[in-house]
């Protein structure tokens, strides 16, 4: 089975911040995006059980190769990256046509996907990305299971999960539920040195004269500021239950919480 | 130019979700400040008792049947729905908003590529802005990204778009009058690829969603196993809440992953978020720290959610969330 799993990376969680032009500051430690990491997990199972091979797919800038370095040290087999001056600034719907463009590219059964990510992503990109591919979108998934022809997905519910099917190719986005993802292996890491990232520009993957990337953005930040200050915490040490409950429930009153 | 459409989603019993009347009310908002017409759209197998509940909130809401054997349609199939309604419409929309819950996101990222627009995820905050400094007139929006380390606000380019709206973000506020439900007309549809639902798994009772929470009533290691969380179930059933977990919990099998606050579970903003044996991990901080009151308890007088809550108490807190739980019941007479 032929596996493209669609990584981003993203600014270590806790030190994102916005740079001087509005955009996303690239310079902060970079690792692949958490949600993502559990998608390779999953991909990298279906490698292990029936064959074939695992691409990494991702649009970034060029300099961020560590992040792809560590997913190919986990067992993928190569890696695809999408990465052009032109798409500094890209919003959601550029990043989703490039990466539908990308695939076109790619031989493939089966497209994952994270959730969502961790850097302000809102887990639009997959659903988007299917639909411009037409082939099914299978989202949220806790577990994955390719059959003849097609996958079978189990997909989180607001009450626990629906059982669905499709035929391949598709695309499917997982959840943590997926399972703890591996570390790289000693070994692995060795191997990844000599895998290759193939690196595409937008003409490389035919999109030339698209209105894609920074300059055709949809999407244009204003202003950022920090959050209204929370003010000082209360702390209450050294009560008994009943005197520590008391404090809680004295705090929700004053703040007309209850 | 066109309007702005906001479509509502249903639960599994074919009922209007709360976080669909927010976000109509929402737009509403929107569109009186924009002189705008603004109309709900939803689309369910039998979308007429919806339909008619999202007209508390708008005057004109239209009922677009989906074929489907199980009541609620996927995604997909919504996003097929709504974009063939736009194409045929007179006016197509400007601006379609929609709640940002999972089925919520697969429809915005889908009718983002049917109509080819841009999307802005998690608003918190919507205004109206008259044109300027080279941006069209638009809605102006805001957002916590970061786990809300830092407030922004952005806008559209052009003069179309997705809004994703958070939950709790605007108080639902139905109108003097009740709208009118409006049939669609027959529709050209270009039907998605197909995704069979074999079976739907009901394993938990769905209590208030934890997105929608007014108190959230959370645990984390320091809870020590599922009999600990019976405890802050007790405490969310006497608030109102819901609870709420770190993925600590989650991992060791006491809750389900449902219920996970943080990076790779869910974000909240309750009115009121109690942290019990919560460590307060940048995981886990990312998913809870907008909350508008934070009230931690943690044997540990050096834990990190000591830094962010506004009333930290140092106690054990097995024999705090029993006092806690009488302490309340006393109070409610």
């Amino acid at each position: 089975m032929r596996i493209v799993v669609l990584v981003k990376p993203v600014p270590d969680p806790g030190e994102e911040r916005l740079g001087a032009d509005g955009r996303l500051d690239r310079t902060v430690s970079a690792v692949i995006n958490g949600n993502d990491e559990y998608v390779l997990e999953a991909a990298l199972q279906l490698l292990d059980a029936n064959g074939g091979d695992v691409t990494l797919l991702s649009m970034a800038p060029a300099g961020i190769t560590d992040p792809i370095r560590k997913a190919l040290a986990m067992g993928a087999t190569r890696a695809v990256l999408v990465s052009d001056p032109a798409l500094a600034g890209a919003c959601a719907w550029s990043t989703a046509q490039v990466l539908a463009a990308a695939l076109q590219t790619l031989e493939y059964d089966l497209v994952l996907v994270g959730a969502d990510t961790s850097d302000g992503g809102g887990g639009v990109v997959g659903a988007a990305v299917a639909t411009l591919l037409h082939h099914p979108y299978l989202s949220h998934a806790r577990k994955i299971e390719p059959f003849e022809g097609g996958v079978r997905v189990e997909r989180l519910s607001a009450s626990g999960h629906d059982v669905l099917e499709a035929a391949l190719p598709a695309v499917v986005g997982g959840t943590q539920l997926l399972g703890e993802p591996r570390y790289p292996t000693l070994r692995g890491i060795m191997g990844a040195r000599s895998k290759e990232i193939a690196i595409r520009t937008l003409a490389e993957i035919g999109l030339a004269d698209r209105a894609v990337g920074g300059a055709h953005a949809t999407t244009t930040l204003l202003d950022a500021r920090p959050p209204a200050s929370r003010g000082s915490t209360r702390v209450v040490r050294g009560a008994d239950p009943a005197a520590a409950a008391a404090a809680i429930v004295d705090f929700l009153v004053e703040r007309r919480a209850i | 130019m066109g309007g702005i459409w906001v479509v509502g989603e249903v639960d599994g019993d074919g009922a209007l979700t709360k976080l669909s009347c927010e976000a109509a009310t929402a737009s509403r908002l929107l569109g009186e400040a924009a002189m705008l017409d603004v109309r709900g759209v939803v689309v369910a197998a039998e979308p007429d008792a919806a339909a008619a509940s999202m007209t508390a909130f708008l005057p004109v809401v239209i009922a677009v049947p989906a074929p489907e054997a199980l009541e609620r349609p996927a995604a997909a199939v919504v996003a097929a729905r709504v974009a063939a309604l736009a194409g045929a419409a007179a006016e197509p929309p400007a601006y379609v908003v929609v709640g940002a819950t999972p089925d919520g996101r697969d429809l915005a990222g889908a009718l983002a590529a049917l109509l080819g627009v841009g999307i802005l995820v998690g608003a918190t905050g919507l205004a109206w802005a008259d044109a300027a400094d080279g941006l069209p007139a638009g809605p102006r929006v805001e957002m916590q990204p970061f786990g809300g380390r830092v407030v922004t606000t952005s806008a559209f380019t052009g003069e179309r778009g997705i809004i994703l709206l958070r939950p709790n973000m605007v108080a639902a506020e139905p109108l003097a009058a009740l709208g009118r439900v409006e049939a669609a007309a027959t529709q050209e549809i270009v039907d998605p690829a197909p995704v069979r639902v074999v079976e739907r798994v009901v394993t938990q009772s769905t209590g208030p969603a934890i997105e929608d929470a007014r108190v959230i009533v959370a645990g984390g290691r320091g809870v020590g196993g599922p009999d600990g969380f019976s405890g802050l179930a007790d405490l969310a059933g006497l608030l109102g809440g819901a609870v709420g977990a770190t993925r600590a919990a989650v991992d060791a099998g006491w809750v389900d992953y449902a219920i996970q606050i943080g990076q790779t579970g869910k974000t909240v903003k309750p009115a009121v978020y109690l942290a019990f044996g919560v460590s307060g991990a940048i995981q886990h901080k990312v998913g809870m720290q907008t909350s508008e009151i934070i009230v931690a308890v943690n044997r540990d007088p050096d834990a990190p959610i000591g830094e962010f809550a506004d009333l930290f108490v140092v106690a054990d807190l097995a024999a705090v969330v029993p006092a806690l739980a009488s302490a309340l019941r006393a109070r409610a007479g």
